[in-house]
């Protein structure tokens, strides 16, 4: 395959299953298997779904011994670079987070754990290195930044994924959303990124490909390439960094303030963040245009690229676009000014030299089904 | 039957040239979910881009084979274009009125595609 693509620990088993290689963040990834990304799509939907994400940076967080080397400092250190609650994330919990720049933009969107004695964090993989630099250079002098490259990422998502998993990992069935545990060698959270009740497992690589095809012998399993995995966060209005988020985009923008808990917000922990101005300015006063959901008229894609328009006004851009199997459309995300993100506005976006009718549709597309 | 380095098959019918698209390159685009095909009376040049096909995945268009003129579309497929995953040599995208049907000659036979693909 070509030059400088990494490979995955599970890369034989990928291709066994007959994994379609494709290059994605560095690394040769399946994009399908033979079911095809419209059958793995409904499947994840209807049963469970195993991925591969191990692609993604898993990074362990450890308070440095001494006087200043606790968790507090940690958390004090961590909350410098989000403008997200950490103090408030109890033992055995996960959250989302953002690490913003001084402008207000987003470097990368990740999932953090609080794990009793440190935390775990899950960055994306294209950002994995930026990330580790980035925090190495703002908590060393109160954690140690340990990128754990040795344990795979499997996701297992869909409605019959608590049953699969439970004859593996017993004690999932008493975790809900965002609940995290370790059994054993087993780091398992309750959560993912397809709108559907799952889990996300960390496991050392060299249990990785036993555990995956334990799970695939179950009835209900099938492997899931990134083909699905992109059409079921975006049914699910879920960003991808890189195209719906980036470090020209704000958190409010991006419609992800709920992930900007009151504390940071008001009283004693609120800004202290990177672009703590801008943020907490669109927070109070709007910002000046919001990431929406949008549903073609007719059954054409529109696709990232795809220009929008409000009469003769070119309006917006189109950041992630394609068909959705569940919703049985086409569905795409864009940025469009506020005055434009209400729900039914009529808006047109060019293909192909045509402009096509589109409206400003709810996110998600598809309900999500997390077990709270 | 006739195939064109593009992944399409073509084949005589009357004075008509019947296109398609290739087993291969439908597996290769994966599920269909929209297909936009040419209007009818419309003169292309070879290498014109005439249907488009979108599948989950990617867009991609079948270029006009040869020059001619558009003379009938599949309107079966525009309908449900998941057809084409399930039987991609049974169903046609146009048909063109072609000046000299000899035309075909130029393009591989089955063994020869399947040389080119592997």
């Amino acid at each position: 395959m070509a030059d400088g693509l990494l490979r995955l620990g599970l890369h034989d088993l990928h291709v066994a299953l007959g994994g379609r290689m494709v290059p994605f963040a560095g690394y040769e990834m399946p994009v399908q298997y033979p079911a095809g990304v419209m059958k793995e799509h409904l499947h994840c939907r209807a049963a469970a779904g195993l991925f591969d994400v191990s692609h993604m940076g898993q990074v362990i967080l450890r308070p440095r011994s001494g006087p200043s080397g606790d968790m507090a400092a940690l958390v004090t250190g961590f909350e410098a670079l989000m403008p997200v609650d950490v103090a408030g994330l109890a033992r055995g919990r996960q959250r989302y987070g953002l690490f913003t720049n001084a402008t207000g933009g987003i470097l990368d969107d990740l999932m953090f754990a609080n794990r009793g004695d440190h935390l775990f964090v899950v960055v994306n993989a294209a950002c994995k290195a930026a990330d580790i630099a980035h925090m190495q250079a703002h908590l060393s002098a109160v954690a140690e930044v340990i990128p754990v490259t040795d344990r795979a990422l499997l996701a297992l998502q869909g409605p019959l994924a608590e049953r699969a998993l439970a004859r593996l990992v017993p004690q999932v069935t008493a975790m809900r959303f965002m609940d995290v545990g370790v059994f054993g060698d087993v780091w398992v959270s309750r959560s993912g990124y397809t709108g559907e009740d799952g889990f996300e497992i960390s496991l050392p690589q060299a249990q990785a490909e036993g555990f995956a095809r334990q799970l695939l012998a179950m009835a209900e399993v099938l492997p899931i390439g990134l083909g699905a995995r992109d059409s079921l966060r975006l049914e699910a209005g879920l960003c991808l960094y890189g195209h719906d988020i980036d470090t020209t985009t704000s958190p409010v923008e991006a419609g992800l303030g709920w992930a900007i808990q009151k504390s940071r917000r008001e009283g004693p922990r609120a800004g202290g963040f990177p672009g703590a101005e801008r943020i907490l300015g669109e927070l109070r006063d709007g910002p000046a245009r919001l990431r929406v959901g949008l549903r073609p008229a007719g059954r054409a894609p529109m696709r990232d690229g795809t220009a929008l328009y409000d009469g003769d006004a070119q309006v917006g851009v189109i950041c992630s676009g394609g068909f959705g199997p569940s919703v049985d459309g086409p569905i795409a995300m864009a940025y469009v000014p506020r005055a434009l993100a209400a729900p039914g506005t009529a808006l047109t976006g060019e293909v192909r030299g045509k402009r096509l009718p589109v409206s400003v549709a709810p996110l998600p597309f598809h309900p999500t089904s997390y077990k709270r | 039957m006739k195939f064109t380095k593009e992944h399409e098959w073509l084949r005589v019918e009357g004075d008509l040239l019947v296109v398609g698209i290739t087993e291969h390159a439908a597996e290769a685009l994966g599920d269909v979910v929209f297909i936009e095909l040419p209007e009818l009376e419309t003169q292309v040049a070879a290498g014109d881009e005439v249907c488009v096909i979108e599948s989950v995945k990617a867009a991609s268009d079948i270029l006009a084979p040869v020059d001619g003129e558009i003379v009938a579309v599949n309107d079966r497929l525009a309908e449900n274009p998941g057809l084409v995953n399930e039987d991609p040599l049974g169903y046609w995208f146009f048909k063109m009125k072609v000046e000299d049907l000899g035309v075909i000659d130029q393009f591989m036979d089955e063994d020869e595609y399947k040389e080119l693909i592997g």
